[in-house]
């Protein structure tokens, strides 16, 4: 099976800081996979190098078999690989509504037409209603993003990276900062993904990562220490030391 | 929403463009009857609208802050003025449409260099532009006249039938015509992908880079269209008072257009022209005065407008026009 | 040969001149970050009541530059507490607005105080005449000129590097939060550092004069200069703003000898390439 998306050897160092060693993974469609790891083991620098906004020192990115290591941030995202933002970047004077449909206008090649509200076109109004109604934003469809609750600022991200018909999704902690009581509409959301999507999500809640991951990948100090199933991963001895580190061998289990 | 409610409310906006191109000419009209001796300054103040309202483009829509804008106006009230007095070319739509080429141009140039810099240095190169267009147009003295400005622009009569006369009736209509097909078709652009596009680049510009859109070219794009807008305005002056002068290309210009967009408010395209009739309007009453006075005048006004009201008289206006719709809805439907 | 020297030597005189106005301004918008185009109207006014001490109060040189620097400083004080603060931490644009407007008025103040004509400082006999250096000779001033710039150099780098509050100031200029949270008095950094630029800007506007004549319009005429100082220099950056205000120096004085008809053209035009070169400064370093 030819993998819709593969890192192979991406290395990055600052000076004497290794935050990306000799990483290589590769995604086939419709895997939904974790990226897990302690805090500063290089998770959201990967997505960075991945995505091209930052350079790596070495390594090969490739998108559906094609090389993307040279192509900018933009090109990428035209490409297929789509990302979503940990801390959501959204603008909060245009609405959900007007959000989804300057996606869906920038996918369809038209963004940059000089005449014609979108509310005219009819293709694009009825994508952008559709997709906002399958994530639950229909209500707040019409309010200036600045005003909606942080849970639907989340759900609008991801909305917004589905507008662009990803190949490969990257998912920076999707239900980081969200309520409790606001993280099942986000499961539900990643739920609804659409099957033959790769997606990738960084996340830190063990709960929403084992009922998500279907394979799980463990980042540390940047180097990959674990990939494999998720029932295996709390008895590896690796990701217990990059956990835990000498607590790892010491006495028994906590 | 239904297809029917989506199209009725895509109407909203449009009725709302339409209700304000009938302010424009209401106003234009008021100000032929009611200052008839005036359509010089009244066609000066067109000119300058332009400058602001091109200005909005790239600082109120795209976010870019710049000092040099002057420059693009200035190329297009050269070139018109260049193309009247040294190629003939004296038809008044074709030196518009020469002052919207140039215009266009130096907008385009402008953008890409503008865009090499970020924060203070691309304030500095904004500067740096307007001044260097100056030193340009003063060292070339056989075509711009230098220090002295170029006279003798004759333009011919307007449609082969109205000549610009001394007081200026056909010059201050032109304009008023230009004024608002401008804006109309700016309107039309703010509503379209392309002006979203740039509000969301003001706004978060990662973001919009994270949509495969690439920023910079929309930038540049913006830029060239705001030159031309500037260009049209600058050839509207060359064409109305016949002359060409330095001081289009000058910093002072490009900042007395940023006050006025400041004061009128920035974002609406009708706050430019809001902030260009009232601050013309107000210096033109001051003019007999002291010139360097008029520099302490405009200085505190710019400190007050920042202090007390940042959105400007329009968008200050819209603010509270919006707050008392809202509260007397609230009260009427109470009432229900 | 002699042409290559007097190039050099005023390459250098306005270089320093520059270096001591505008550092003041770097170190500023790298601690406040305020871009602050109001700093060269601080210059002015420090010429201004130099000029007024000098000729209307009968002043020495000496005594002159004491009082310009303390009353320039006793009126920049107040205006940066009323007004300039009022604008700390908001958008770029808002910025240049607030500080344009300002400009303005002090031009206007100006003009209305000492009208429209250019001011001298009349300098005092050591300094008048030529220096013989044996091969040369120059100009007394604009020796006097390089010397207050190495000087004002040289004591920043010892104020900034050997001093405690030195040490302050490049914890605050690295990250103020993380510097208040440790305890260092960032107002009073910020009020002290304001105080020492706006000094340093007087000093440079008296010790300028004959280079950078004093007149209305000074605060905007140059002020394209100091910033650019800024921009390609770096913000907060001593060794930065050195570099720039002698490369600065350098093609200016050029440009006047080479192609004096061409105006400041050429001026303009190397500033456009050094900053579309160097867009994060000559010390390339990236400011989050």
């Amino acid at each position: 099976m030819s993998a819709v998306f593969s890192v192979a050897g991406l290395n990055k160092a600052f000076g004497g800081l290794t935050v990306a060693g000799d990483i290589s993974l590769s995604l086939a469609a419709g895997d939904r996979v974790a990226l897990i790891g302690p805090n500063g083991a290089g998770k959201t620098t990967f997505v960075n190098l991945v995505t091209g906004h930052l350079a790596p020192d070495s390594g090969r990115v490739a998108l559906g078999g094609d090389d993307i290591t040279g192509l900018g941030p933009t090109r990428r995202v035209r490409a297929g690989l789509v990302r979503t933002f940990q801390v959501t970047r959204l603008f909060d004077d245009m609405t959900p509504r007007e959000h989804v449909a300057l996606a869906v206008l920038q996918r369809t090649g038209r963004g940059g037409r000089l005449v014609g509200a979108f509310e005219a076109m009819d293709d694009v109004a009825a994508e952008a209603d559709a997709l906002l109604d399958s994530l639950g934003l229909a209500e707040v469809a019409g309010r200036p993003a600045g005003e909606i609750a942080y849970g639907q600022r989340r759900l609008l991200e991801i909305a917004l990276a589905l507008a662009l018909k990803p190949r490969v999704l990257l998912l920076d902690e999707p239900a980081a900062g969200v309520p409790q009581a606001d993280t099942p509409r986000i499961e539900a959301a990643l739920a609804g993904l659409p099957p033959e999507l790769a997606v990738l999500m960084i996340e830190h809640d063990m709960d929403l990562v084992f009922r998500f991951a279907r394979r799980v990948v463990v980042l540390a100090a940047g180097r990959i220490v674990f990939d494999g199933p998720p029932a295996d991963v709390a008895a590896d001895a690796r990701v217990r030391e990059a956990y835990l580190g000498n607590y790892a061998h010491g006495r028994g289990s906590a | 929403m239904t297809g029917r409610r989506r199209k009725a409310a895509a109407l909203n906006p449009l009725l709302r463009d339409v209700a304000g191109l009938a302010a424009i000419v209401a106003v234009a009209v008021a100000g032929y009857w009611l200052f008839p001796d005036n359509l010089a300054l009244l066609t000066r103040i067109i000119a300058m609208a332009l400058l602001v309202v091109s200005l909005d483009l790239v600082t109120g829509y795209c976010g870019v802050a710049t000092l040099g804008h002057a420059a693009l106006f200035g190329a297009g009230a050269y070139a018109a003025g260049i193309g009247a007095v040294h190629f003939g070319v004296t038809d008044p739509v074709a030196m518009v449409a020469v002052g919207l080429v140039a215009g266009a141009l130096a907008g385009l140039v402008a953008g890409v260099v503008m865009l090499r810099g970020r924060g203070l240095g691309q304030l500095v190169l904004s500067i740096a532009i307007v001044y260097l267009f100056h030193e340009a147009a003063n060292k070339a003295s056989r075509w711009t006249g230098g220090s002295d400005g170029l006279a003798g622009i004759a333009p011919d009569p307007l449609l082969g039938l109205f000549g610009f006369d001394l007081w200026g009736r056909t010059a201050y209509v032109f304009g008023v015509v230009l004024l608002v097909v401008v804006v109309a078709l700016l309107r039309v652009l703010v509503r379209s992908p392309f002006g979203m596009l740039c509000r969301g680049i003001r706004q978060d510009p990662v973001r919009v880079a994270a949509m495969g859109a690439s920023v910079d070219a929309a930038l540049v794009r913006m830029f060239a269209i705001s030159g031309a807008v500037a260009g049209v305005g600058g050839a509207l002056n060359a064409v109305s008072t016949q002359v060409v002068g330095l001081d289009s290309l000058s910093f002072t210009t490009s900042a007395e257009a940023l006050v006025m967009l400041v004061l009128g408010g920035a974002g609406s395209l009708y706050g430019g022209l809001v902030g260009a009739l009232a601050f013309m309007w107000f210096e033109d009453f001051v003019s007999s005065v002291n010139p360097f006075h008029w520099l302490t005048v405009v200085g505190a006004l710019l400190i007050a407008v920042v202090l007390f009201a940042p959105a400007g008289l329009y968008g200050t206006a819209a603010r509270l026009l919006g707050r008392l719709g809202a509260w007397l809805g609230a009260r009427l439907g109470a009432r229900r | 040969m002699q042409t290559v020297f007097s190039v050099a030597i005023d390459a250098l005189a306005y270089g320093m001149v520059l270096f001591v106005i505008s550092i003041g301004l770097s170190v500023t918008m790298g601690l406040m970050r305020v871009v602050n185009l109001a700093h060269g109207a601080f210059a002015m006014i420090g010429g201004y009541i130099a000029s007024h001490a000098t000729h209307a109060m009968g002043l020495g040189y000496g005594a002159a530059i004491l009082l310009a620097v303390a009353g320039t400083v006793a009126i920049a004080v107040p205006v940066e507490r009323l007004l300039i603060r009022r604008v700390y931490g908001a958008p770029e644009l808002t910025q240049v607005l607030m500080t344009i407007g300002l400009t303005f008025c002090i031009i206007g103040i100006a003009n209305y105080a000492f009208g429209p004509t250019l001011k001298t400082i009349p300098l005092p006999e050591a300094l008048r005449g030529p220096v013989d250096l044996g091969f040369r000779s120059i100009a007394a001033h604009k020796l006097f000129a390089i010397a207050c710039g190495a000087a004002a150099a040289l004591a920043l780098w010892l104020l900034v590097e050997k001093t405690a509050f030195g040490v302050r100031l490049r914890a605050s200029v690295d990250n103020a939060a993380m510097a208040a949270a440790l305890g260092v008095r960032t107002r009073r950094v910020y009020a002290l550092s304001f105080a020492i630029a706006v000094g340093l800007a007087a000093f440079g506007g008296i010790v300028g004069a004959e280079l950078l004549p004093i007149e209305p319009y000074y605060a905007l005429r140059y002020m394209v200069t100091f910033l650019v100082v800024v921009s390609v220099g770096g913000a907060g950056s001593i060794p930065g703003a050195l570099v720039a205000c002698l490369l600065l120096g350098a093609v200016d004085t050029a440009g006047r000898y080479l192609a004096p008809e061409y105006g400041e053209f050429f001026f303009y035009l190397a500033v456009i390439a050094i900053v579309s070169i160097f867009p994060d400064g000559l010390l390339g370093r990236r400011r989050r």
